[in-house]
C-alpha cells in the first residue's frame, strides 16, 4: 500500500484511520483495488458456489423428513459456529502437496481460498433456507400439494416465494466469507498481488504495527461490503414493488 | 344419497384419521358423487376440515379412500388462501403448470379463468395486494382454472363482508351449474341451505346426519344437530 504510517500506536486514532481510508480511496491505490477486487471475487464466488448448494440443501430438509434429520440438524447449527481456522487448517491439509486432493495443485491460490469460504457459509445458507422454507410452508404446504407440487417442487416454489428473505441469507454468508480471515490466511498464505485479501492485508498491517493502516483497511473493507448491500437492497425494494407482475411464469 | 345413475367419484370404505393420540374423524363410509353440491356442517373441531382434507387427498388415514375414475381432477380452497409472492397471473400459471396444462394454453386458461371471477383488470398485481374477497376469488379462478370434477372448500366465505360473501357464493353457484361437484364446510347454515344439495352433520369426528338439504332442515330425529341449528344465526 502506497500509505504509510509510523508504527507507533499513538497514531491509531479514528480520525487518522478515517483520514487513512480516505487517502487510500481517493489516490485509487492499484494495490488496494487489486486487493479489493480479489476479496470480492473469492468471497462473492465463495457465496455463489454456498448459495448453489444450501440453497437447495435447505429447502430440501425443510420439505423431507428422513431418518436422522435432527442430528443433521444439529450437526449443521453445530457448524455455524464453525472456526474459520479450523476449515484453513482442514482444506490446507487436504490440498497440501502430501495430502489426499495434493495433485490439483491449488494450494495457495484463489481457487483454495473460495473452497474454504464455501465450506465456512454453507452451513449459514443452509440453516437459513431451511428455516425460511419451513415457516413459509406452515402457511403454504397443504395449498402446494393440494395443486399437486411434488416434495421437489415445494421446495423450489418457496425458495421463489421467499426470494427477498433468501437475498438476505446470500447477503449474511456473503458478510461471513468476506470478514473472515482465518481461512484464507492459511490456504491462501497471503501472497501479495496473488492471495492477498483485505483481511489478510489487515492482520499483516496489524502485525507490522501500522494500526491505523489497518484499520483503515477495515473501514475500505466495510465501505465495500456497504456499497454491496446497498445495490442489493435498492433491487430488492425495487422488486417488490414492480416484480410481481415481471418474474416470468414457470 | 346418489341416485342411480350418479357417476362416483369418491369413496370412503371405512375411513379415519388420527393425528398422535386424537381421533380427529371416526371411521366412516362416503360417496361423493358427480353434480353434489354437500355442505359439511358442525360445531368447531368436529372435523369437517379434517374431512375435506381427508377426501382431497391430503391426511394419512386408515381404511380406504378410492377414486372411482382413473384420475379425479380435482381442487381445494382453503379457508385463507395462500398464494405465492407473484403477479395474479402467475399464480394462475403456476397452478397451470403444476396440473399439466401444456405451457401454450396457460396464459389463455389463466386469463379466462380470472374473467370467469371479474379479476381481469388485476392480473398484474401482486396476488398479496388483493383484499381479503379478492384473494378468495382468486382462489376460486385458480381452482376453476384446472377444470376440476370435484372442488373442495373448507369455509370459503368465513372471513369475508357480505358483499364478498355473496360474490363468492354467486360464483359457487355457477359452478355447480355447470356440472362441477363441490363439498364446502361452512359454519353458515343459510348458506348451507341455499347453496348445497345435501348436508352433512358432524359431531366430535363422526358423521351424524347426512341429508338432502329440504330433508336435514326438517329433521327433528337428532337432538344435538337440533341444539346446533338453534344456535346458529337464522339464516343470514
Amino acid at each position: 500500500m502506497c500509505v504509510s504510517f509510523s508504527a507507533s500506536p499513538n497514531l491509531s486514532s479514528v480520525y487518522e484511520s478515517l483520514h487513512a481510508a480516505w487517502r487510500l480511496i481517493q489516490h485509487f491505490d492499484a494495490d488496494l483495488m487489486r486487493t479489493v477486487s480479489l476479496s470480492l471475487a473469492v468471497s462473492g464466488a465463495a457465496c455463489v458456489c454456498a448459495s448453489g448448494l444450501g440453497l437447495m440443501a435447505g429447502a430440501a430438509l425443510a420439505t423431507s423428513r428422513f431418518a436422522g434429520q435432527r442430528v443433521l440438524m444439529l450437526l449443521l447449527n453445530t457448524l455455524l459456529a464453525l472456526p474459520s481456522v479450523l476449515v484453513g487448517l482442514v482444506v490446507y491439509l487436504l490440498l497440501s502437496r502430501s495430502g489426499p486432493l495434493g495433485s490439483w495443485g491449488i494450494l495457495f491460490t484463489p481457487a483454495a481460498m473460495v473452497i474454504a469460504q464455501t465450506i465456512l457459509v454453507l452451513p449459514v445458507v443452509v440453516v437459513l433456507t431451511r428455516q425460511i422454507v419451513a415457516d413459509g410452508l406452515l402457511d403454504g404446504s397443504d395449498t402446494l400439494r393440494s395443486m399437486g407440487a411434488s416434495t421437489l417442487v415445494r421446495a423450489g416454489l418457496m425458495l421463489l416465494h421467499e426470494r427477498w428473505a433468501v437475498l438476505t441469507v446470500v447477503l449474511t454468508a456473503f458478510g461471513r466469507a468476506i470478514a473472515e480471515v482465518g481461512a484464507v490466511m492459511i490456504v491462501g498464505g497471503n501472497i501479495d498481488g496473488v492471495t492477498r485479501v483485505m483481511t489478510t492485508a489487515m492482520a499483516l498491517e496489524t502485525s507490522k504495527g501500522d494500526l491505523p493502516l489497518a484499520m483503515a483497511l477495515g473501514l475500505v473493507l466495510l465501505s465495500t461490503v456497504a456499497v454491496v448491500n446497498v445495490v442489493i437492497f435498492t433491487a430488492r425494494a425495487w422488486g417488490e414493488r414492480v416484480a410481481p407482475a415481471t418474474v416470468g411464469a414457470i | 344419497m346418489k341416485s342411480a345413475a350418479a357417476v362416483t367419484l369418491i369413496r370412503l370404505f371405512d375411513t379415519g384419521v388420527r393425528f398422535g393420540e386424537v381421533q380427529a374423524l371416526k371411521p366412516l363410509n362416503l360417496t361423493v358423487c358427480q353434480g353434489e353440491f354437500i355442505a359439511l356442517v358442525g360445531a368447531n373441531g368436529s372435523g369437517k376440515t379434517t374431512l375435506l382434507r381427508l377426501l382431497h387427498g391430503l391426511l394419512a388415514h386408515t381404511g380406504r379412500r378410492e377414486s372411482s375414475l382413473p384420475a379425479v381432477r380435482q381442487a381445494m380452497v382453503f379457508q385463507k388462501p395462500f398464494f405465492l409472492r407473484l403477479s395474479v397471473l402467475n399464480n394462475l400459471q403456476i397452478a397451470l403448470w403444476l396440473s399439466g396444462v401444456p405451457r401454450v394454453a396457460r396464459l389463455e386458461l389463466a386469463q379466462l379463468a380470472l374473467l370467469r371471477v371479474g379479476l381481469i383488470e388485476l392480473r398484474d398485481r401482486s396476488a398479496h395486494a388483493l383484499s381479503g374477497g379478492q384473494q378468495q376469488r382468486l382462489a376460486l379462478a385458480r381452482a376453476w382454472a384446472i377444470k376440476p370434477q370435484i372442488l373442495f372448500l373448507d369455509e370459503p366465505t368465513a372471513n369475508l363482508d357480505p358483499y364478498a360473501k355473496n360474490e363468492v357464493e354467486a360464483l359457487l353457484q355457477s359452478f355447480a351449474s355447470e356440472g362441477m361437484s363441490l363439498v364446502m364446510s361452512t359454519h353458515n347454515l343459510g348458506q348451507a341451505r341455499r347453496l348445497a344439495k345435501r348436508v352433512i352433520y358432524l359431531e366430535a369426528g363422526a358423521v351424524k346426519l347426512d341429508l338432502p338439504v329440504e330433508n336435514f332442515f326438517d329433521t327433528k330425529a337428532f337432538t344435538h344437530a337440533n341444539l346446533f341449528l338453534n344456535a346458529e344465526s337464522p339464516w343470514s
